[in-house]
Order: structure tokens, then sequence, then C-alpha cells
């Protein structure tokens, strides 16, 4: 049972900063801008979330920190694509390098420093109950707000006019841009809210999920992120279910420890890659279903006029 | 009133230009150039100094020029195969793992026939090299032809699979019995290794295994039949498929040569400064030779002198750690400040860009 | 006399060395129904973008009801009362009807659809709100473009070219809406170089040639050739037919051809069959978007199909890939010159091996470039390109230059098979007219030639046989001099029937 408890309190924790990513870069990706940055603005936001909140004291304003600088981040991809046209595959490799250079340069004289890690949500009796209090009860505020967020983002894409014009952009900027719509501004728009999702995520896992900084520790994270998008078909509920499965598997080395199990570390900590690149192929094999609901001009670079 | 005011218009270019490419690298190093200088600033340290000490004080001496050979000639053979792929938009950015491979693969070559003097042993290193940073991308091909997976995430997650079988090798099965337990194999013997190319530097012979890829480059892109179908399928897949040229075969050949590359490149070091496997065999080359590739305009030539360029970083980022005391951090954001640069400047190969002044009331 | 509701004098816009527009006049009274009228080039959607604001002048004035405006997007078009109706249509896809709306027209969703029901009945535009666009044919497209128009409420509506997507039927039902607008007190805009359209439904024309204006007349007391003459400056000579030619033996049958597109929204092929013969041209009707795309990849290889489905002088190629039909002498001149028959940043030389290069160009793999350049050379010079030489860029030469320099590299193997789709789209009328030429002189020399044309009069023209596509199926063939525009138009909106006079 405690094997259970630890897997499923476990698996919301691992999730949460793949919810918060992966639900930035699925509204960005839905205005059809294809930032791969995402690893290296997690990162940033992670050693600036951490040297934010320990400087202050404060969770908040780490948090707030992270996702400043990863939106920043997020809108030198969209100046590169959208005003200088440039190739959005270099372009979120550049931001996803100098990220992670940047996040060396912020973090280097916190490395190794730890910080006491966002405490658990005031649940009062929910939290007391038998088994279902430390499965579900027991976890920090960032979960239920990464929670919150999914219904939320599922929402304004299919229930809102926000989400039909970002929608439309991402179908055809031509169109949208001959309708009278602020293409550029809009794009601009989705992927600074992914790259403040982005630092959001990057700074729970710097303050929350492992309270340390360490350079690397986002460790194919943003990736895995872009490959949601993927899995997910550009659909919340899937893109979320998905985030949860890949939080499942990264817990997957302490649970099968635990069964006495003895399996090569390593292979345990490349499982959750291997497990990517396998649900990739067979998602994408069926080419028809991905074109049907990836975004029309996804990756495309821009050209209005 | 009339009032007389200005705007920026943006234009495409409709004849050639040829020596845009040269001049939007330089104004990307121009532009580099003041962006570090503002860093050093923020580290306290005076910007003509700091710059100096990443761009010129490498350059003064034997030793530091041999520093940047040793860390060119990998970039430069990832960076040509990378850029066969660019140009066909087949994106392998995974040429980190495919090092790894073909590093992993020399050493067990120069394991198992360690105490051998056949001088065969080298050219067989590379070869296993080569091979397994080829077989390694493979598997990306593959899934990218037969199941329409996005290479660019493949390839990425590999190279997470490649740094996890490294350390499982170097902790395990190639591990030094003798090695008092450090993660590292066994020092190769001097057959296993590339001999050096100037005497008090470690530069070794494996550079010209980047210049050799450099010609090849040049005769593949310029005059090969199977560059000039890449070249359509990159710039027009309409065109390609119109004109019967197949996308599958383009993705394998994409992904093979630069696999291959970079293989090549794993080979490079193990038997070059390394002279064994060990945990850390690159300091992110795999990442740098998409700069590189991309910096040096997708062209044989112009890559050359960008791993140039990339290796002179590397080592500047080394050389300011030690004399003006700024962390080496900033080789990485050096690195992605080069990169976004030039990309913001290459509108102006597509595009003239001027200013209108225009009249209204 | 009253101001009009839009008046602009001295309109000029440059592109490059080009003036798209070279100070042009112009004026529009509500309630009336003006056409723009001009070849393709000569300037009429440039200035269509200038009054919607999606450019910008370098010089001019606009005025709208007397007062000048200066009209810095299409926003600001549309909040003046400017609407427009595309010709390519500037709708989503993935959404529905009100969704598409909605996003050009304030109010609730539901509170739309409303709204959408009432208008379509008032004016003859029947939509169904709740449907995907990507559902509906293209006459149902242009209804929800000119419905989300008239939501706006516009004073002024500018039609860009509205009739060139619809079958014959379809536009008699397009005028009545368009009657039922001016009537009410709406200017409208009428693009095109239709003059029988024109004369029939427009009070006033004005005509474009060049850039320039250089006619404003009442079509009604035009007569078609007036109007020819005031728009393209010249008389164009019919093409010389050799009506003598007999059609030759069987060359490339079609069979039991079918195939599902991976596009979802793509119509699927179903037992198609056609047979080309030497010296006769085959040419294939029908509104865009019916299959006629993947019909002509299916035959030149880009999609592959079962062996014997398509089969030429007997052998099967169905599964053949391009490159291996053109070596046995099918070529295809594709619609999209720029991207696909074309790479745009190529120059001529390199696109001159982008077919041919099976026949002389290649040595052990590697290319032979002296040779590739003369081969375009000669390429230029056969069809009178207008280029700065082989070295220009494709994506620098004009529409019609470019399509030439394409048809002549087809040429360049002397094909047994041609196929060209849309060959004449947004081409000017000289090299029309001698890319038309070139197809009846092949048609004399014993080719046999496939033309795929949305624009009916030019295959009437052109072409021996006709057969009629339509969602995905092919009408059988009739020679042309047994049917009439009238009947194909009814093949067109899928009554197969009716394609032969004789059975009518």
């Amino acid at each position: 049972m405690d094997v259970l408890i630890f897997m499923v309190s476990g698996t919301f924790a691992a999730a949460t900063a793949l919810i918060f990513a992966a639900m930035g870069e699925l509204v960005a990706e839905k205005s059809g801008m294809l930032n791969l940055g995402i690893e290296g603005m997690m990162a940033t936001g992670a050693a600036m979330g951490f040297v934010a909140a320990t400087v202050s004291g404060s969770y908040t304003i780490g948090f707030l920190a992270g996702a400043t600088l990863g939106a920043m981040l997020s809108l030198v991809f969209a100046t590169l694509t959208l005003v200088f046209r440039a190739n959005q595959t270099a372009s979120g490799l550049a931001i996803g390098i100098l990220g992670l250079g940047l996040s060396s340069a912020i973090g280097k004289r916190y490395e190794s420093k730890t910080l006491p890690g966002l405490p658990d949500a005031p649940l009062g009796p929910l939290a007391d109950l038998p088994i279902i209090g430390p499965m579900f009860f027991q976890l920090d505020v960032m979960v239920y707000l990464s929670i919150l967020l999914i219904p939320t983002i599922w929402y304004v894409l299919n229930r809102t006019k926000l989400g039909l014009t970002i929608r439309a952009v991402g179908e055809s900027p031509l169109n949208a841009h001959a309708l009278g719509m602020k293409v550029r501004l809009i794009r601009a728009g989705c992927v600074a809210f992914g790259g403040a999702m982005a630092g959001v995520g990057g700074a729970y896992m710097s303050t929350a999920y492992t309270p340390l900084w360490a350079e690397g520790m986002i460790a194919g994270r943003g990736w895995i992120v872009v490959a949601l998008t993927v899995f997910g078909t550009w659909m919340v509920p899937r893109v979320a279910f998905g985030a949860y499965l890949f939080g499942s598997i990264s817990l997957l080395e302490l649970s099968i420890q635990a069964f006495g199990v003895n399996l090569p570390s390593q292979l345990m900590s490349a499982m959750p890659y291997i497990v990517t690149i396998i649900m990739l192929a067979a998602i994408s094999r069926n080419r028809a279903f991905i074109r049907l609901n990836s975004p029309a001009s996804l990756g495309a670079t821009l050209k209005l006029t | 009133m009339p009032s007389s005011r200005s705007r920026l218009v943006v234009e495409a270019r409709t004849e050639h230009a040829m020596f845009a490419p040269l001049q939007v690298a330089a104004l990307a190093l121009l532009l580099t150039c003041i962006g570090s200088g503002v860093l050093f600033a923020i580290y306290g340290v005076s910007p003509l100094k700091g710059l100096k000490a990443v761009f010129i004080e490498p350059l003064l001496t034997r030793y530091g020029i041999g520093e940047v050979l040793l860390k060119m000639a990998p970039l430069l053979l990832i960076a040509q195969g990378l850029a066969i792929g660019f140009r066909a938009q087949v994106w392998n950015i995974g040429a980190e793992g495919q090092l790894i491979l073909g590093a992993i693969a020399a050493s067990m070559m120069a394991i198992a026939f360690d105490g051998t003097t056949t001088v065969l042993l080298l050219p067989g290193m590379i070869l296993a090299g080569m091979l397994a940073g080829m077989a390694w991308a493979a598997i990306a091909a593959f899934l990218r032809t037969q199941f329409n997976a996005n290479e660019i995430l493949v390839t990425f997650m590999l190279t997470s699979v490649a740094l996890q079988l490294l350390y499982y090798l170097v902790t395990g099965p190639l591990k030094d019995p003798m090695g008092f337990n450090f993660p590292q194999s066994i020092s190769f013997g001097q057959n296993a290794t590339f001999p050096l190319l100037i005497t008090g530097t470690r530069a070794n012979a494996s550079l010209w295994m980047g210049l050799v890829a450099t010609a090849a480059a040049y005769i593949f892109v310029r005059y090969s039949f199977a560059g000039y179908k890449l070249s359509v399928g990159g710039l027009a897949s309409g065109a390609a498929t119109y004109a019967g040229f197949s996308s599958k075969r383009a993705v394998w050949l994409a992904l093979l040569v630069s696999g291959g590359a970079a293989g090549l490149a794993g080979v490079g070091e193990v038997a070059g400064p390394l002279g064994m496997l060990q945990r850390n065999i690159s300091p992110g080359y795999g990442y740098a030779g998409i700069i590189v590739a991309v910096l040096g305009g997708l062209h044989p030539i112009g890559i050359l002198f960008a791993s140039a360029i990339m290796a002179l970083v590397y080592v500047g980022g080394d050389f300011a750690l030690l004399s003006v005391g700024v962390p080496n951090a900033v080789t990485g954001i050096l690195q992605g400040m080069l990169l976004i640069f030039y990309l913001a400047c290459s509108l102006l190969l597509t595009s003239k860009i001027r200013w209108v002044k225009e009249e209204a009331t | 006399m009253a101001e009009p509701l839009l008046r602009i004098e001295g309109m000029t816009k440059a592109y490059g060395a080009t003036l798209a527009n070279d100070s042009v006049d112009f004026a529009v009274d509500a309630g009336r129904i003006h056409a723009v009228l001009g070849e393709n080039g000569a300037g009429k959607s440039t200035l269509m973008k200038l009054i919607y604001g999606v450019v910008r002048p370098d010089a001019g004035t606009i005025a709208w009801n007397g007062t000048p405006v200066e009209i810095t997007s299409p926003a600001r078009a549309r909040q003046l009362g400017i609407g427009m109706v595309f010709q390519h249509f500037s709708l989503f896809e993935t959404l529905t009807v009100t969704e598409n709306i909605s996003l050009a027209v304030p109010g609730s969703l539901s509170e739309l659809s409303d709204r959408i029901r009432t208008a379509s009945a008032q004016f003859g535009l029947d939509v169904e709100p709740d449907a995907r666009v990507h559902s509906l044919t293209v006459g149902e497209r242009q209804r929800i473009e000119i419905l989300r128009c008239i939501l706006q409420e516009p004073k002024l509506i500018i039609l860009d070219e509205p009739t060139s997507v619809l079958p014959p039927q379809g536009i008699a039902k397009l005028f009545e809406t368009l009657r039922a607008l001016s009537a009410n007190g709406i200017g409208i805009v009428f693009i095109s170089h239709k003059l029988e359209e024109i004369r029939s439904l427009c009070d006033t024309a004005t005509i474009m040639r060049g850039g320039r204006v250089v006619g404003r007349v009442d079509p009604r007391t035009e007569t078609a050739k007036s109007l020819t003459q005031l728009m393209i400056g010249q008389e164009i000579a019919a093409p010389a037919h050799n009506k003598d030619t007999v059609a030759g033996p069987a060359i490339l049958t079609v069979r039991g051809l079918n195939h599902t597109p991976e596009n979802p929204y793509a119509p699927k092929l179903t037992d198609l069959a056609l047979t080309l013969k030497g010296g006769d041209i085959l040419g294939i009707a029908g509104v865009s978007g019916n299959g006629q795309d993947a019909l002509t990849r299916a035959l030149a290889g880009e999609i592959r199909t079962q062996s014997d489905s398509v089969q030429l002088s007997g052998t099967n190629i169905g599964a053949l890939g391009p490159d291996q039909r053109r070596k046995l002498g099918l070529h295809f001149i594709p619609e999209e010159r720029l991207g696909r028959g074309a790479v745009p940043g190529h120059s001529l030389a390199e696109n001159a091996g982008l077919t041919t290069f099976h026949r002389g160009l290649l040595n052990w793999g590697f290319l032979r470039l002296g040779a590739r350049k003369r081969r375009a050379q000669d390429t230029i010079q056969a069809m009178d390109v207008r280029c700065s030489g082989p070295g220009a860029p494709a994506q620098s030469l004009s529409g019609g230059n470019l399509q030439k320099f394409i048809v002549g590299r087809e040429l360049t193997l002397s094909p047994k098979v041609l196929i060209a789709a849309q060959p004449t789209w947004g081409v000017d009328v000289g090299a029309a007219a001698a890319i038309r030429q070139k197809f009846l002189d092949l048609r004399d020399a014993g080719v046999a030639l496939l033309i795929v044309s949305e624009e009916l009069e030019e295959l009437m023209e052109v072409c021996d046989r006709i057969q009629v596509m339509f969602r995905g199926r092919l009408s059988g063939s009739v020679a042309v001099r047994e049917t009439d525009i009238d009947h194909v138009g009814l093949a067109m909106a899928g009554d197969f029937d009716a394609l032969e006079v004789t059975h009518a």
C-alpha cells in the first residue's frame, strides 16, 4: 500500500512541471508556433526561480521570476520568427542553447545550495483521511494549480473567442491576417504564455520537486514536453494524460527497486526517453490522424502579404 | 498639415547576393561581441579585457592555437554532416548521441585489441566509430520514414539514451579493472590513438578527418546529383515530389551522413585527447555543431570558418575563466547569442530592408 | 451630383520596379454594381487590397462619403463599412460556419447563428450554421464569405473574381444575391475578366491595363469585342486549329483508378477511366477541389496506384514514380509554378535539370553543369522567356514567363503524353495564347494531351473532348462539338447525364 501511495502522490508531483510546460507549449503550438526551446526556458526558470526564492525567501517571487524570465526568452523566439522571419526549428534550438547557458550562469553561485521545499497545501481534514489523504491531499499548492490549469486551458481554447482566434491563427495565419487579426501579436502572446509556463514548470523543479539547483537538472523534460503535444495530438485531455503517464514512468526506477528487482539503474534512467520514442512512433504512424489534429501552420515560417 | 514620417520596409531580394552570407556572419559576430561585452560588464569585468580573453588570448600561444585546432576537429566534422541534412530540412539534433556511439564502438575495438601492435587498429576504430554513429542515426531515419516520427525529438531522445549507455559501460563492462573503480576504461595503446599534429599541443591528426569531410561536402553539395536532390527537397518539397525525388531516401541519406560524421568525431575524442573511454567525452560538441552548421550558412567553406570561430569561443571561455574570472557558463550564452544574431541577420539574405518616407496628411 | 460612396484619386503602388497601380482614379456609388475589368496582372487585385487596407499605397487619396480617410488595415476598412469577398477564400477549414463568421462579426455564437439564418433567407444564401467548413462545397464556402461580409453591415462590398470558382448555375444564383444587395443600397465592386458576366450584371465598368485605368464605360452598351480591345489593347488572334487532325491510337489508358487521399478533406478518387490518344486533347472540366489534383498526381506518378490502373502504350505504369514515367515519355506541368514546377530560389539552369536530368545531364552521379546551363539557355530561347539568363532565380520571373519556361522544359525531351493542370492560371494574355498555341502544335504533331482547367471557355476552345470531374468521379467523354457550356455546366454540378446535348 505504501508503494501505491508513493506512486500516486509521486506521479502528481513528478508530472506537475510537465503539465505547466506542456499546457503552455500546447497554446503556443495551437497558434502555429513550434517552440523547441522549452528545455532552455525550463532550465532558466529553474535557476531563476531557485535564486529568487532563496534571495527573497518567498516561493511566490521565485515562481514569478521563473515565469518572467521564461516569457522573456520565449519573446526572443517570437521576435526571431515573427519579425526576422527565421526558421522556427533553428530559432527554437537557439533559445534552448541560450537558455541552458543562461541557467548555468544564473545558478552558478547557488550550485548545491538547497531550499526547504514548497510546503503542502493546508487541506486540513482531507489530508488526514487514511490512504486517500496521503495519496491526493498532502501535496503542495502548485500541484493543485497545475490540475486546475488543465480544464482552464481546455475551456479557453475550445469555448472562448480568444481560443477560437488562436486556433484560427494556427490554422491559417494568412487568412487570419486578411480578416484583420493581429497575427504577430496573437502568436507572440501565445509564445510568451508558453514561455512563462515553462518557466513556472522549471521553477517547480528547483523549488519544490527537488528543492535545489543543479546544472542539467531539467534533464530532457523540455523535449518530453514537445513530444507530449504530439503524443496528445494537440488535445488538452490527451496531453495532460501523457504528462501523468510520463510522471509515473519517471518513478519507475524507485518503485522497481522497492519490489527488489535489480536492473541497471542506467536502463531505468533511459526508460522515459525510450518510452517517448516508442509512443511517438506509435502515435505518428497514423499520418491522417496527425494531419487532422495538428495546427495546419505549425512550424511554418510566417509570410504575410 | 502634411507631415512626413518614415517606416521600415522589408522587400524580397530578386537577385542572387553573392557575399551576403559572409556579411551576415560578420554582422552576427560583431553583435555577439557587443552582447558579450555587456555580459562581461555585468560580471564586473572590463568588456575589452573580457573580449580579449575570449577572442584573442587563445591565439597568442602555441598551446592556445593547439587547443583551438583540437576543438575545431569534432565541430567541423559534425557540422559538415549536419549541414547536409539541414539543407534537406532533416533536423538531426542528436549528433551528441551519435558521437557517443562512435566513441563507444571505437573504444570497444581499442580495448579488444589492446596489446597488439597492428597498424590497422586505428583505421578499424575509425570505421567502427563511423558505422556506430550511422547505426544510431539510422534508428531515427527508420522511425521517421516508416512511422512518421519526428526526427528532431527522436534524435534528442536517442542522445539521452546514448548517455545512459555510456554511463553503464564505463561503470560496468568496459571499466578498467585496475582503475580503482573510476568510471573509465583502460588507456589506449599507441596504435589506437591519433598522432599529434603540432608538438607541444594536444592538436592531433583527427583534424584531417574534418578537412577531408569539408572537401567531400563541397563536392557533394556543388557537383553531385544526390546533393542537388537534397537541396530541392529542402527548398521546395513540392518540387521534389513532382520531380520524383524520394523524400524517404533523402531522410536516410541525411541521417546516415550526419550520424557517420558525428561518429567519426567521437573516434577523434577517445583516440585523441582522451585516450580512453570515460563519462565526459564531449562538452556539447553535438549541439555546438548545430550552431556551426547554421552559422556557416550550411555551406562547406562557411562551416570551415564557423568551426574555427566556435572552437575559439570554447577555448576562449576557458581562458576567460582563468584570466578574468568569468564563469565558463558564458560559453553557452555566447554560443546562443551567436546563433540568435545570425538567425536575425539572415533576413538580409532574402530581403532588403530600407527606410521609406511616406507623406501623410 | 451626389458624392460617390468611395472616391480614389492618384492611387500608386510599386512592388520593386513594377508599378502595380499607377495613379489610379476610381469611384463607386451606393446601390450600384461597378465592374473592375482587366486581365491578370492589370492591377485589379492590388487596387482592391489598397481599398481594403491589406497593403498601403505609396501615394494617393481615398475619400469615403466625401471625407478623406486613411485605410490603414482591414479592420479600419470594415469599421468604415467596406467588406471583401476574397477569390481564394479566407475561411478556416476546421471551424464551423458560425465560428468562421464570429471571427469577423461581434456577438455571441448563439445570437450569431440566428442572424445567419435570417440573412441567408433574405438574400438566398442557404448555409448550415453548424457545419464545419471542410465538408462544404466551393459554392457554399463562397456563400459563407458573402454572409460574413453582409453581417458586418457594409455599405460597400468588393468581390474578387467571385465567379471563377462557380459552376454556371451557381453564377446565376450569385447574381440574384448581388442584385438584391444593390437594391438595398449597398455599393458593389465586382472584379472579373469575364466580359459576358459583366455585361449582364454591372452598371458601370472601370477597365484596367498595366496598372492604369484605360477606360470607364457602361458595359451594357458595349460589345464583348470592344471591351476586349480596351482590356488587352490589341487583338489576340484565336489559336490556329488544324481541324483536320484525326485522333490516333490510344497512348495512355486509365481504368479502375481508385485512391483515398491522406488529406481527410479531399475527395476520394473512385473508379476513374479515361483514354488519351495521339493527336487529341482531352479536357477535364470541373469546379476545383473535386479530385483534379489527385487525378493529375496519379497520372504523373506522384501518387502510386495499382499497377494496371494506368497503362502507357500497353505497359502498366501505375506503380512507377514520376521520373520513371518521364523516361517513358509522360510529362506533367503542375498547377503551382513556384514551389512545385520550379524551386523558387534555384536558378533557371538548376530548374532546367529538375525533370530532364536523366537525359544527358548526369555523369556517374555528378551534374554536368555546362550541359544544364546550355539546356536552360535553349529553353529560354525556344519559348521566348523574358529573363536575365540561365542564372536568374525562378522567383524573379513573372508568372507567364516562368510558365513558358516550365512548358518549354517539359517539351525538351519530346513527350508522348503531356498533362497540364491550369496551364494558364495567373498568366498574362500573351503568354497564355503562346502556351495554348504550343499545345495545339503538339497535338498536330501526334502528342496525346490532357488539360485540367477551371476555365470552361479555355477548354472549349482548345480541347477535342471533355470529361467532367465531380466529387472524385469522372464522367464519360464527349466531343466538344457535341456539347456546349451550359451542358458541361450541368455536369459540373453532378448531373453527368446532361453532358451530351443529344441526351437533353
